[in-house]
């Protein structure tokens, strides 16, 4: 329908939105007529961040995922921000996303990896921190790779690089030998990577362990045994389903033997 | 067409008529322009921005400390771009030491690059503002040595 007819966001925070839902924003002085009020009124409100799941539509945000609607106020680091909160198990490369991804095939000058996108990422073998044309990066194929992306949208092939945009690695990279990988939904790694995860304060409790988490969903885990990290896979990956109080018990269970 | 030595003019007025041409063959809508709405809303696809999300790589109880050196450098980067701006403020120097000696250096390094005649000139120049102008100090040449 072509009426805009649609709810105020803020009334819809937290509960569910369908894809074609019509949010409306805050009114905001019309443009036109007071153009001269737009300086302190734009001062005040700051930009608003329309996340994945939303995208514009007239002066209000449309739906285009179903889930919960989050909303973030403004203050601190940027302004406001309103995203859709949904679950899937297919990634889908976004710019700037760390990825965990397996090199399938090395041709020539360019690494073909694995993102579980619908298409293999590019990685150029002089994305690495100190790599030359003489000094080449040792990446066999079947290494793992912890990388982000340059280049990620619907019209082109995905780009990863391994380097951050002043050329250090910061942690990205070939990952080490051993250790474990294995995939999650997309949901419970932005559980885990939110600042005071739970899962990860208790688990850290346990023994010394290494953990890679992936944008898209890939874990990877290393710790001194091959028992020890069995038992970190099993936790995270029934985390999806067990609530907070059955996890407690398991790890109580854990640290009791 | 590649015409090396044009006058400005003449340059000029090719262009004009360049443009010309292209403006009678150029289409163009009869429509109003839409005006550009400032649009305090951008669009995010990833959700690092909106959620805050720690970095992924991840170590405890000191199984690999580098990676633990690494989570606290870029878990703090997010507060600390805050406090770079409070930064600026403070100064080791003060901004007039800075300009007097800007002053002077700016001289000095200067000079560096000066061939040999004009440092000769320079020197003369200092030298001529004193009133006591030195004799030039003779070249040192090699003095046999007197049996």
């Amino acid at each position: 329908a072509m009426a805009a007819r649609g709810v105020p966001a803020e009334a819809c925070v937290g509960q569910l939105v369908l894809p074609g839902d019509v949010l409306l924003l805050p009114a905001h002085p019309d443009e036109d007529s007071e153009r001269l009020r737009l300086g302190a009124g734009a001062a005040r409100r700051g930009r608003l961040l329309c996340g994945p799941g939303l995208r514009r539509s007239g002066a209000g945000l449309m739906a285009t995922k179903c889930g919960l609607l989050r909303h973030r106020p403004a203050g601190g680091g940027g302004g406001g921000a309103f995203w859709v909160d949904s679950q899937q198990k297919r990634y889908v490369p976004v710019k700037g996303d760390h990825v965990i991804g397996i090199v399938t095939a090395k041709t020539g000058d360019l690494f073909k990896v694995d993102v579980g996108g619908s298409e293999l990422a590019s990685l150029s073998y002089l994305a690495f921190e100190g790599a030359t044309k003489r000094n080449r990066p040792n990446v066999q194929v079947g290494d793992l790779i912890y990388g982000q992306f340059l280049v990620a949208n619907k019209d082109m092939e995905p780009e990863l690089v391994c380097i951050d945009s002043s050329g250090r690695a910061s942690g990205m990279g070939i990952i080490g030998q051993d250790g474990f990988l294995f995939k999650v939904s997309l949901g419970l790694i932005r559980k885990l990577l939110a600042p005071k995860c739970e899962i990860i304060q208790e688990l850290s409790q346990l023994y010394p362990f290494e953990l890679v988490l992936g944008m898209n969903g890939r874990i990877w885990v290393k710790a001194k045994t091959v028992q020890q990290t069995l038992i970190i896979v099993n936790i995270l990956e029934a985390c999806e389903y067990m609530t907070a109080e059955q996890r407690k018990e398991a790890l109580a269970k854990l640290s009791g033997t | 067409f590649m015409q090396r030595s044009l006058d400005s003019q003449t340059k000029k007025q090719l262009e004009e008529e360049e443009k010309k041409i292209i403006s009678e063959e150029h289409w163009y809508l009869d429509l109003p322009d839409l005006k550009e709405k400032e649009s305090f809303i951008i669009e995010e696809r990833s959700f690092m921005p909106c959620e805050d999300l720690l970095y992924g790589r991840m170590s405890f109880k000191g199984f690999n400390p580098e990676i633990e050196k690494l989570m606290v450098q870029m878990n703090s980067k997010s507060k600390k771009e805050e406090i770079e701006v409070d930064d600026k403020m403070e100064a080791d120097v003060s901004d007039e030491e800075m300009a007097r000696r800007y002053e002077t250096l700016v001289g000095t390094i200067g000079k560096k690059f000066l061939k040999k005649r004009d440092q000769r000139v320079l020197q003369d120049e200092d030298e001529d503002e004193n009133s006591n102008t030195r004799p030039s100090k003779a070249k040192k040449m090699f003095l046999k040595p007197q049996d």
